[in-house]
């Protein structure tokens, strides 16, 4: 079931599309850095970015860090927020579950397919900004050394590894909003909704991480360690966020998995 | 083939299926009728397991419903609704991702399958056009198509002739009359009482859902025990018939009497011109008429 869902997902311009798009805007960035030549101030702006006019293999990491707030977890909360939905949406669902697909494996086979497509598009991302970032901003010889964030001088070998990780760190934070969404999906009919709903979650997160009276929520909302792949570029290696964020993202993808199958195992269909 | 026991559905306060008891038998093509929102799609969707009952017990295949529905439902081919497809892609390539789904066909054989499944239906030419090309009809035969990939034991088809012309709906017809006669059950659930009509061979009525009238359809279009002559004599055949006409209309007479042969000999012995005479049946539409109130999309304070 999970390689016919994943055949549906691929097979359809839309996916495509979309991970264009979210290659388009780290491009973007680097065209214009590299004609500017005008980086933002160390400590500001999105991570990495005063780091790449120096070295442009970082751009890799950069380009993850300038997806991942917002254009990410869109792309993601699309494609989950249609899986249940959208088949619901065109009347696929009920020719499915009559064949019959269970519906532990279908709900199982959506989550497959959009873990694959979070990985699919990062590691798109990631490769479309080591490639930009070479081509068009510093091309120093890989073997060179790299500037870590701490300020001590990294191996290529570290900066590999270390982008590895930070790919996968990434692409498993999405997978707290790609529960959301697909819990929306089994709820409605509507991928939209489905969609908007996730992305509410979302952006009600953020806001509440800016907001110093939510202090005490702010270690759990789900967008809280996002960002902290950074620290996987310190030296040493700065792990306590990591590991809070994989944790916290392992409770929020259970507890809404777990609401997704409550919810479909009982649900009518009548889409 | 099907048989439930007091199925019920609500919805709330709505009852949208009250106590169902359909009994349907290998064999048959089983007509089910109702208007629009008396609780038809409900019932054929609770028999596939898309819809839970509230209470009661459906049986399919001589298994229960849905507990054994990773058995039975194999066995079943449906089209619920009407048909739905990716519109992205091909007929084809809609079939062969139906195919290698849930309780999957042997790959080896797949391609034969499906365009086998599309043959059947007149599908066999239409190429590699995007299903959302595809005409209404086409829609109709492609999900026809899906339904009989596995060559089931049971067809459950919600309105098969939706949006086909007249030439598609005699060719669907055909063909559910040659699948009935190898073998295949047909349950098929429709508001055209016409379609039921020429296809079915047992009828169940649903109304406000509620299981009106279960019967075959030669019992539910018995004889009246009355004739129709239509004759031009029309005074001296009411002076003859001496109280038995129970109606008369112009040149149209409804005359009680059971013996169209002895009735016919009586007015003819008396030199009563007939142009035509015959027994009155009742048409499946006076039946359900009288059976069902008006449909449930009507609002009205009556």
């Amino acid at each position: 079931m999970i390689g016919i869902e994943l055949q549906k997902l691929f097979r359809r311009p839309r996916t495509w599309m979309t991970i264009v798009l979210l290659d388009a805007l780290p491009t973007v960035v680097a065209v214009l850095l590299a004609t500017t030549h005008v980086g933002p101030r160390p400590g500001q702006g999105p991570a990495f970015l005063s780091a790449v006019l120096a070295n442009g293999s970082l751009f890799a990491v950069a380009a993850l860090a300038i997806v991942l707030p917002l254009f990410l977890p869109v792309a993601v909360a699309v494609v989950a927020g249609d899986s249940v939905a959208g088949e619901a949406q065109s009347g696929t669902l009920r020719y499915l579950l009559i064949r019959p697909v269970g519906r532990t494996r279908l709900l199982v086979a959506k989550l497959a397919s959009v873990f694959v497509f979070v990985v699919v598009s990062v590691v798109i991302v990631a490769g479309t900004g080591f490639l930009v970032g070479r081509a068009l901003l510093g091309n120093q010889p890989l073997s060179s050394a790299v500037v870590s964030v701490s300020g001590t001088a990294l191996t290529p070998m570290q900066i590999v590894w270390r982008t590895l990780l930070a790919i996968g760190y990434v692409a498993f934070s999405m997978l707290g909003v790609a529960a959301m969404a697909l819990f929306l999906s089994t709820l409605t009919d509507s991928p939209m909704s489905a969609t908007l709903g996730a992305l509410a979650f979302l952006i009600g997160s953020s806001l509440l991480l800016t907001l110093d009276a939510a202090k005490a929520l702010q270690p759990y909302l789900p967008t809280r360690y996002w960002l902290s792949f950074v620290d996987l570029f310190r030296d040493p290696m700065l792990l306590r966020n990591v590991e809070r964020g994989v944790a916290l993202q392992a409770v929020y993808v259970a507890v809404l998995l777990g609401c997704a199958w409550a919810n479909f195992m009982t649900k009518d269909v009548k889409s | 083939m099907i048989r439930t026991d007091k199925l019920t559905k609500r919805f709330r306060s709505l009852t949208a299926v009250d106590a169902v008891d359909l009994d349907v038998q290998r064999g048959d093509i089983y007509g089910f009728l109702g208007a629009n929102g008396s609780g038809k799609t409900t019932t054929v969707r609770m028999l596939l397991g898309l819809v839970l009952a509230s209470s009661g017990s459906i049986e399919m295949l001589g298994a229960p419903m849905p507990k054994s529905g990773h058995e039975v439902l194999p066995r079943v081919g449906a089209l619920v609704e009407g048909p739905a497809a990716y519109g992205h892609l091909s007929g084809r390539a809609n079939l062969m991702l139906l195919d290698a789904s849930g309780a999957p066909g042997p790959r080896r054989t797949r391609p034969d399958r499906v365009a086998e499944a599309l043959a059947l239906v007149g599908l066999d030419a239409v190429g590699k056009r995007p299903v959302k090309a595809y005409s209404l009809g086409m829609r109709q035969r492609l999900g026809l198509a899906g339904a009989l990939l596995r060559q089931p034991e049971l067809l459950v088809l919600d309105e098969p002739t939706n949006g086909l012309d007249p030439q598609g709906i005699r060719e669907i017809r055909n063909l559910l009359l040659a699948l009935n006669e190898r073998g295949t059950t047909i349950f098929l659930s429709s508001h055209l009482l016409a379609e039921v009509e020429q296809l079915c061979t047992r009828v169940g009525v649903i109304d406000r859902g509620r299981l009106v009238v279960q019967d075959s359809l030669k019992s539910l279009q018995a004889p009246t025990g009355r004739t129709v002559v239509h004759t031009p004599d029309v005074a001296s055949a009411v002076g003859i018939l001496n109280g038995r006409v129970v109606h008369a209309d112009g040149e149209r007479l409804v005359v009680q009497s059971s013996d169209p042969a002895s009735l016919n000999a009586l007015l003819v012995e008396a030199g009563v011109r007939i142009n035509e005479l015959a027994p009155e049946r009742r048409s499946l539409e006076q039946v359900v008429l009288e059976l069902t109130g008006s449909g449930s999309d009507r609002v009205s304070s009556r």
